[in-house]
């Protein structure tokens, strides 16, 4: 057999991603706009109202106000590496939604289709794989942009990222203590038949929340790009789409933390008091994503809702809060977690 | 020829060939990049072993932990590449010499082995993360724990160094 391969699984697969890979980018693309419209809500304005009814179509008027901006590329940058740099970005961001659950399966055509792009084993550690590869985008366009404000931020972006990773990483520990898997489909298939898990490990969301902020570059993390003191960051030098693909990157990623964050403490695509098992299939499918989305709703919601309330630290709060509060914490945490789980487990 | 095997030398293509340009590039930002070309090449095969976990660490602690760190000294040292020092001829011909005599040792003691101790491809769960954590705990406890402590006391090395 010569490339056994079956069409039509591949199929299925590429509508799934070009599916999850569209929504993920209309998504962002509405999420620029509802921070716009969240801000204003907080600071008492108006926001965005001209573009269409509501301002419904600002951000279709941003993209084709990027794509026509002129591109400038700075003499003496590596020209390769400054296109790069956005372009890996970008990519990392979309990246991640290939192992989150989206839902349960379908049945379509007599096939039945999970809804999730790849059901790997290791899919926790897919993401933070993928995640800690985002920071390579930043940095190698700060670098490339030759420019010293773009280069601090860079550098700043690198250490914000590394920092918080492994206070991340050690309160995901706990969490796995309990779960016995790092497949996130059975996460969510444990937390459908029991509690779910933030209720078990309050402390452990507290830490990733906080972790995931400082991850997406959100105030009142966003350092790398402090306007006050590096004028605009990393992407200083960027212009036209390319500052548009680091904006968007953002947004995607910040999707995405919240489609983990409710995957991995609120149950991902669970209703709770609703048994899946007796609706049809696809029906539950359908309910499945809905859910989900809302839980991604109000964490996207959140995110905002801090940008526009709490300032932006100083650098050494930053590191401060990172390697002297939240990693004992989240060790405290680990520690206490498995003295539990090995108590209950005797 | 099936799938695996074209697989396998795309990746290895991609390792090789990335690794030797990480050695001719003469910007260190840019080496930098090439090697974490070659680390992705190497997590593909450890994919194609079925070492999941393997894989993806290699991607969390190399690629993505000390790749950065290693950006990040290069870019705060300011290397560029004419700022590299032109390499001493002799210097170059011992270099390929040791690094010749090297390649030529594993390769005999390859060859000697025959062929059997050949890996299976995509087969086999040994790479799974709860086997690879049975045998860490059971069989190689000892020198994991003597690994644990080695990493433990360079921590706190690094910490010294860096209160001087």
């Amino acid at each position: 057999m010569f490339l056994a391969i079956d069409l039509a699984f591949i199929i299925e697969k590429l509508v799934l991603i070009i599916i999850v890979v569209m929504g993920s980018l209309l998504i962002a693309m509405y999420a620029t706009y509802a921070e716009r419209k969240v801000a204003a809500v907080l600071q008492d304005r108006s926001g965005p109202n001209r573009a269409g009814p509501f301002g419904l179509l600002q951000p279709v008027a941003d993209g084709m106000k990027l794509f026509f901006k002129e591109e400038i590329i700075p003499a003496f940058s590596s020209r390769f590496l400054f296109i790069l740099g956005p372009g890996l970005a970008m990519i990392t961001a979309i990246m991640t939604s290939a192992v989150i659950p989206w839902g349960n399966t379908v049945e379509f055509f007599g096939r039945t289709i999970s809804l999730q792009i790849a059901d790997v084993n290791i899919g926790i550690l897919y993401i933070f794989g993928v995640v800690s590869m985002g920071v390579y985008g930043i940095m190698i366009g700060a670098w490339a942009s030759n420019n010293k404000y773009a280069l601090i931020g860079g550098l700043r972006a690198a250490s914000q990222i590394i920092s918080y990773e492994l206070a991340m990483g050690i309160s995901l520990i706990a969490l796995l203590f309990l779960t016995g898997t790092l497949s996130l489909k059975e996460m969510v298939v444990q937390q459908q038949e029991g509690l779910w898990n933030v209720v078990k490990q309050p402390l452990g969301f507290f830490i990733f929340l906080i972790c995931a902020f400082a991850e997406c570059n959100r105030t009142p993390f966003d350092l790398p790009e402090a306007e006050s003191e590096l004028i605009g960051g990393y992407h200083t030098e960027y212009s036209s789409m390319k500052l548009g693909f680091y904006l968007f990157a953002e947004y995607i990623n910040m999707f995405i933390s919240s489609a983990v964050m409710a995957t991995l403490f609120f149950g991902g695509y669970d209703v709770p008091f609703l048994d899946e098992s007796t609706l049809a299939p696809n029906i539950a499918a359908l309910i499945g994503i809905a859910a989900l989305m809302f839980k991604i709703v109000c964490f996207i919601f959140l995110f905002m809702w801090v940008r526009w309330t709490v300032p932006r630290f100083r650098y050494d709060q930053l590191m401060h809060l990172g390697w002297r509060i939240l990693i004992p914490l989240a060790l405290f945490n680990m520690l206490l977690t498995g003295a539990v789980v090995l108590y209950f487990n005797k | 020829m099936g799938i695996t095997t074209i697989i396998f030398m795309l990746l290895s293509l991609m390792a090789v060939g990335s690794a030797i340009m990480m050695l001719v590039t003469r910007n260190p930002v840019k080496s930098i990049l090439w090697l974490i070309v070659v680390f992705f090449a190497i997590s593909g095969h450890y994919i194609m072993l079925n070492a999941q976990f393997l894989a993806v660490v290699n991607i969390i602690v190399y690629a993505g932990a000390i790749m950065v760190l290693f950006l990040f000294v290069v870019m705060l040292m300011n290397l560029n590449a004419d700022s590299e020092p032109t390499r001493n001829v002799r210097l170059q011909a011992v270099g390929i010499l040791s690094g010749g005599s090297l390649l030529l040792i594993i390769l005999s003691a390859l060859m000697k082995d025959g062929g059997n101790n050949v890996v299976q491809m995509r087969i086999g769960d040994e790479g799974l993360i709860s086997n690879l954590g049975k045998v860490l705990f059971t069989n190689y406890v000892l020198p994991f724990e003597i690994a644990s402590v080695l990493f433990l006391s360079a921590m706190v090395g690094a910490v010294v160094i860096g209160k001087k």
